[in-house]
């Protein structure tokens, strides 16, 4: 059986430490799934189904989002995963942007108390 | 541990810092003296280094301020023993500024300049003159025992794939832990590879304020990479941590933050090259470039700096010894002269998290008493300033 590392129970992926051949039964902490693809070592491997706009968990915390249907066992990586954070690509256009450079700092994230 | 205590053998400054290491500092103030410079440093190395920089000229306003800053920040750091300015003659950057700054914390300091001297030739030999005086009255500075937690350690890490994350940066977290237990300082800097972790440091935060700092700054960085109108996917993560595993900036950042420690409290938010002024976890405002961020943690006051990797980099620092710590099996190998702390033995559990923590806790002490790391051994002084505008 092929090992790969899951870090939080929360977690709905975990590392593969050497490559990994689809076909595989991998463990993974307490779940146990079979390898959809090839898994480059060091690449991510879903632990259990992940719909198109999910979250994706590693270290307990949101790594980004599904950007397609993810199927349990499937490897994980930029080709379905996008990333929530400084998107400027999606914040409308360059020149837009540029008018109004001040419209991102006052979206933050993570709200900043009042000073 | 082999150390029954923790304790290094350091130089006890006159203005009650610190230092690691005992160098004669050799500053130009502008780009255009630092062939000079370098020339100058070279001809007493390895005591002797030089601060080589493309800035000093053509810049105004917070720009100019943060250069000169950062100079002045090596000119009185503790691993600094002494400092010779190497000027032009013309440029914005001010030699007696620079020269008065060292002297005020108690360091020798002379300036030479290029057109004062009459050129290139007659600079280098009378540099080279001064920097042996230097050398020489420097040289009876002993070592002396000294506590742990006098060190300012500044954490970092490059060239990161999914050992990173997994190992390396969790062994370097329980260091930062334990010192900062003994009484010690942690400094983090990249706010961009800490867009996604952000909510794990504020819950840390030791005050409001800086909690409130913190968010403040990574959310005006996130801004501006934003401003641009662009994926900042390519470079955070880069290629190298793509190909490596690693899919977002988030989960860059969630695995680049455990390296600050696990219970290390955040004491406080600085500028680039500002003074570490707080025991305990300060983060720094630096950009994610290597190099550009070690140089404002040393400019801050960090001694040395423990510096994991996962594809293997070679980055060091002129007057800080730089650690490099990694948990890849095959970086370790393949690029063995760079690497001081093979870690990789977590991975396979060949080796506990305490233990592998423990080898480089005693690493570190070591470094710090005098042992070269293999970024000193190789020659790599790698130097820059962040830039916060354009040249005029």
């Amino acid at each position: 059986m092929t090992m790969a590392i899951v870090i939080s129970a929360d977690d709905n992926v975990a590392t593969a430490l050497e490559a990994i051949e689809a076909g595989r039964t991998v463990r993974a902490g307490a779940t146990v799934v079979t390898s959809a693809d090839h898994i480059p070592r060091g690449h991510k491997i879903a632990l259990r189904a992940i719909p198109a706009g999910g979250r994706v968990i590693k270290y307990g915390s949101p790594i980004g989002t599904a950007s397609s249907d993810i199927a349990a066992g499937a490897h994980v990586h930029t080709h379905n995963v996008a990333s929530a954070r400084g998107r400027g690509d999606l914040a409308g256009t360059a020149s837009a942007r540029a008018q109004s450079g001040a419209a991102a700092a006052a979206t933050p994230r993570i709200a900043e108390p009042a000073e | 541990m082999t150390t029954p205590e923790a304790v290094f053998l350091g130089y006890k400054r006159t203005d009650g810092s610190v230092g690691v290491r005992n160098h004669v500092l050799v500053i130009p103030t502008v780009i255009c003296a630092a062939v000079v410079a370098e020339r100058i440093a070279a001809s007493i190395a390895p005591v002797g280094s030089a601060l080589p920089h493309l800035a000093g000229c053509g810049q105004i306003g917070p720009d100019l301020n943060v250069t000169h800053d950062t100079l002045a920040a090596y000119a009185r750091h503790p691993n600094v023993g002494a400092v010779l300015v190497v000027a032009l003659g013309c440029e914005q950057v001010v030699a007696q500024h620079l020269a008065d700054t060292a002297r005020r914390s108690g360091r020798p300091a002379e300036i030479v300049s290029i057109q004062g001297e009459g050129g290139t030739v007659r600079a280098t030999a009378r540099g080279i003159e001064i920097a042996r005086e230097l050398a020489a009255a420097i040289d009876r500075t002993e070592r002396t025992t000294l506590p742990a937690s006098s060190l300012v350690l500044s954490v970092k890490c490059g060239g990161s794939d999914y050992t990173s994350g997994l190992a390396s940066n969790p062994v370097v977290g329980r260091v930062a832990d334990r010192l900062v237990d003994l009484g010690g300082a942690v400094v983090l800097g990249e706010i961009a590879e800490i867009m996604g972790a952000e909510h794990l440091l504020a819950a840390r935060a030791a005050t409001p304020a800086a909690g409130a700092q913190l968010l403040r700054v990574v959310n005006r960085v996130e801004a501006e990479a934003m401003a641009l109108g662009l994926d900042i996917r390519g470079t955070q993560p880069s290629p190298g941590n793509i190909r490596g595993g690693l899919t977002t900036i988030e989960e860059k950042s969630l695995g680049a933050t455990h390296k600050a420690g696990e219970r290390t409290r955040l004491e406080d938010v600085v500028a680039y090259s500002a003074p570490v002024t707080r025991r305990g976890l300060t983060v720094m405002d630096t950009p994610g470039l290597d190099v550009e961020s070690v140089t404002g943690m040393v400019g801050g006051g960090a001694q040395i700096v423990i510096f994991t990797t996962g594809l293997g980099t070679p980055t060091g620092n002129p007057i800080a010894p730089v650690i490099k710590v990694t948990a890849n099996a095959r970086t370790a190998q393949t690029m063995a002269d760079n690497i001081d702390v093979d870690v990789s033995g977590v991975l396979t559990e060949a080796e506990s998290f305490e233990g592998a923590s423990s080898r480089l806790f005693a690493e570190m002490l070591d470094v710090s008493s005098g042992r070269a790391t293999a970024a000193e051994r190789l020659g790599h002084r790698e130097f820059a300033i962040h830039r916060r505008n354009p040249t005029i």
